[in-house]
């Protein structure tokens, strides 16, 4: 079936089976291998990406659903060599070990905050919870959501925790 | 995991789509999918025809018709739990939609997707029950409504006929207050629950005039607790009142164990959320 969404800010238009899950359109039909398949039981949240402002489990949502949508991947976070906040509090916090959940991890804090700009450490932890992290490295996860919390207020960081303790 | 493929239809008009529907053998509807994909990639279903009601106009809002809230089939849990009237005049069901799934789910998944599908332990079918609600089913036939009492027939299995699309669910506007609780399966609310309770109940004159108790994820479907309400109709909905009429609970219903809990343990929880709902109601309504 043809199907024609944006995704990134670029219009895509393709032919798919009716069964071709939306992360299997944008994984090996785009080539944007950033939104990861994890568990494949719409559990790890691994697959996360923003459809039409809200994000979904992309591993959980037939392509031709997606006809028409706006669709932003982990791909189109950074704007011309700048890390978004998100990723740039990932970075700067350690919020990943593996990698392997930290697209989706970052697809659900990005909008996490889109609703709320200021959350408590409850509601980042509550906003998460559509994400698993295997190697449970949850905290630097919080963490790197205060970050860019922060950031995107127009704040000075949270000092990190490393240097609180060295202090 | 692919599912088997399938026959895709998306129809422009709810008429549409129940002539498909009246006319395919093997049909199924699509709303989120959030229920029926992963069924579907499993491979433990597998229709010949998805027929996606996702782009019918008219069926994403809450419309407040006087006597009774209408949730359209395309409302999201995250719309559900978010609403301000739905808020107001049903408060489990607002409870239940924002204790289901998690964030990603609740923005793609429906209420009235959750209610059609039927799984035990979802939390938003007791609401609903508690609450007395009105389904409303279309086919090619017509446009009939079902009582909530007479919706959810077994596990999984509900009374929509196939060829009906469950088009809206109504709660009316009937004053009290309602509440839900739950124990989610990876504790607090989160996840499906392993059990919970929702109440509607009506207070005059210091003592609770009428009540509706409905239990999650116990028994084969959401099931009334009539015991309680029995127990509970014409006392001053202290908490001693409360304890007492939650311990009747399970009268006539079959506990069922899973993986998640024994008959023993899911049995003390049900009488355990029970309490808790019906405090939160009690304390809401007076």
């Amino acid at each position: 079936m043809h199907v024609s969404l944006t995704v990134n800010g670029q219009r895509a238009v393709t032919d798919v089976e009716p069964r071709t899950l939306l992360v299997h359109l944008l994984r090996e039909e785009l080539g944007l291998t950033g939104t990861h398949v994890g568990c494949d039981t719409s559990y790890c949240g691994a697959c996360t990406v923003i459809l039409d402002g809200k994000t979904v489990k992309s591993c959980t949502m037939l392509a031709v659903q997606a006809q028409g949508a706006d669709v932003t991947t982990i791909e189109g976070l950074a704007a011309n060599g700048d890390l978004h906040p998100v990723q740039e509090g990932f970075w700067e916090r350690h919020g990943l070990q593996c990698g392997f959940c930290t697209p989706g991890m970052i697809m659900s804090a990005v909008g996490l905050l889109s609703d709320n700009g200021s959350p408590s450490e409850d509601e980042i932890r509550h906003g998460l919870e559509g994400n698993l992290c295997r190697c449970t490295g949850y905290h630097n996860i919080v963490r790197a959501v205060e970050y860019a919390a922060a950031k995107m207020r127009g704040e000075e960081p949270p000092a990190p925790e490393w240097e609180e303790g060295s202090a | 995991m692919y599912p088997r493929s399938f026959e895709y239809v998306s129809p422009g008009s709810l008429d549409e789509a129940t002539s498909v529907l009246a006319s395919t053998e093997g049909a199924k509807v699509l709303a989120g999918g959030m229920s029926l994909l992963p069924l579907m990639k499993l491979r433990l279903f597998s229709p010949d025809v998805l027929v996606d009601i996702g782009r019918i106009p008219g069926l994403s809002s809450i419309s407040d018709r006087g006597d009774h809230l209408a949730i359209g089939a395309m409302v999201s849990h995250a719309a559900t739990a978010s609403d301000s009237a739905i808020a107001e005049h049903a408060a489990a069901l607002a409870t239940a939609a924002s204790w289901t799934g998690d964030v990603q789910v609740r923005n793609q998944g429906t209420t009235c997707g959750s209610i059609a599908h039927a799984d035990i332990a979802a939390d938003q079918p007791s609401a609903a029950l508690a609450l007395g609600a009105t389904m409303v089913a279309a086919s090619a036939g017509g446009v009939r409504e079902i009582a909530a009492s007479d919706f959810f027939v077994d596990t999984l299995t509900t009374a929509l006929e196939p060829g009906e699309i469950l088009t809206e669910i109504r709660i009316p506007k009937q004053g009290g207050a309602s509440a839900y609780e739950k124990l989610g399966r990876r504790g607090g609310h989160t996840d499906y629950a392993v059990a919970g309770a929702a109440v509607w109940l009506d207070v005059s004159d210091g003592a609770v005039s009428s009540a509706r108790v409905a239990l999650t994820g116990v028994g084969a479907k959401p099931t009334l607790a009539e015991g309680v309400v029995e127990a509970l109709v014409g006392t001053d909905g202290s908490d001693s009142a409360i304890a007492a009429a939650s311990e009747r609970a399970l009268e006539g219903v079959t506990v069922l164990d899973d993986l998640f809990g024994t008959v023993e343990y899911k049995a003390h929880l049900a009488k355990v959320m029970t309490r808790r709902a019906l405090q939160q109601a009690v304390a809401a309504a007076t």
